[in-house]
């Protein structure tokens, strides 16, 4: 096994693993900041439609956060189960 | 299953949790079969169905006992989110609703399982030697298979739900004049192409945008239960930092479960809410 290879494709993984992870931590950061200032400035003007305004917000939040989630999932993935190295390897 | 005692150490530990208890059908490999997560997911299912069967089957009209008013708490919950947003016969679309939501809920709820507890129990029935190899995830819903059955069996009813509200014959045309709309012949020629290829992504789109997300979330979070357990078994390190590692592995545990209970009940009830939003979209017109 070409070590050096291997080293290679690990260090192109795992810089690719932190933009995966930071770039959508960035995006949910955002998405979810937006979404909290909005419902704190409604709430602040209409309390009473809290109730209906925090489960659609609750909803929103599972949206925005998915696709962070999945990415930190396909992240992990391939930190723990690489295919691309293990073609390597085999 | 213990990651200590093996030379593999984190990244074993973890790929041996990552691996399904996967049956071959017949004499090829072609087909298999993830048996846990089928195992798991009916014996949930099937639990879920029993429960709220025999509430139902002793429900009163006086005083009710603390079960039946749980159980009426959540069908109001789930017929309430189904009443804003599907307008019409809820006969077959509210229990599907409350199906989904039930299920998917007590499947994700696995997660909050030890993570080694499944393996603790192969170890004490099955011995040491063959617990090595057995593989066993207890979370359903972190399986790309059940999250894509699901969401493919909903993708299925959108479309029968399609044909219901416009006929086959108004779907089909709907499927070539829909988001953009023509007048004249030439134009309608000229747009049914685009048109129909919008429609096929948005109707595929779906189903893999409801399985991904499930699987996603589900995925991550049983990832980051098993790196806090790699941080549980520093032992190797020694006492001081064995019993720290354990010690912040605990608080860390601990922390991510309590925030787990937001995502489980968050995801089963945006499958739910998706689910219902994307057949109520099936019956309008454009």
């Amino acid at each position: 096994m070409d070590f050096s290879l291997v080293a290679q494709v690990q260090a192109a993984m795992a810089i690719g693993m932190g933009i995966i992870i930071g770039l959508g931590a960035i995006g949910a950061c955002i998405g979810i900041g937006i979404m909290g200032s909005k419902f704190l400035e409604s709430a602040a003007r209409q309390p009473e439609l809290v109730p209906m305004l925090q489960g659609r917000m609750f909803l929103l939040a599972g949206l925005i956060d998915a696709a962070f989630l999945i990415g930190v999932a396909i992240a992990m993935f391939f930190a723990f189960a690489n295919p691309l190295l293990s073609k390597l390897q085999g | 299953m213990s990651a200590e005692a093996k030379a593999g150490g984190l990244t074993e530990y973890i790929t041996h949790h990552l691996t399904h208890h996967n049956v071959a059908v017949g004499e090829s490999s072609f087909w298999s079969v993830h048996l846990d997560s089928l195992l798991v997911s009916f014996a949930l299912g099937l639990l879920m169905v029993f429960w709220f069967w025999s509430k139902a089957r002793k429900a009163t009209s006086g005083v009710p006992s603390r079960g039946q008013a749980f159980v009426e708490l959540v069908v109001e919950f789930v017929d309430g989110q189904v009443k804003d947003v599907f307008h019409g016969d809820r006969k077959f679309i509210a229990p599907l609703a409350l199906t989904i939501f039930l299920w998917v809920f007590a499947m994700n709820a696995m997660d909050l399982l030890p993570l080694d507890l499944i393996g603790y129990g192969a170890r004490v029935v099955l011995g040491a030697e063959h617990a090595e190899h057995f593989y066993f995830r207890a979370v359903p819903t972190a399986d790309v298979n059940t999250t894509f059955a699901m969401s493919i069996t909903v993708f299925f009813l959108v479309i029968f739900y399609s044909i219901k509200a416009k006929g086959g014959l108004g779907f089909t045309k709907e499927l070539f004049t829909a988001p953009f709309h023509a007048h004249g012949a030439g134009a309608k020629i000229a747009l049914a192409i685009p048109n129909f290829f919008l429609n096929l992504v948005e109707y595929l789109s779906k189903p893999v945008s409801l399985a991904m997300r499930l699987f996603g979330n589900m995925y991550a979070g049983e990832l980051v239960f098993m790196l806090i357990a790699g941080l549980m078994s520093m032992w190797s390190l020694g006492a001081v930092a064995g019993s720290l590692g354990f010690g912040i592995g605990v608080l860390v545990n601990a922390g991510w479960s309590i925030f787990h209970i937001l995502i489980i009940g968050l995801q089963a009830f945006i499958f739910m809410v998706l689910t219902v939003v994307y057949i109520s979209m099936a019956h309008e017109h454009h």
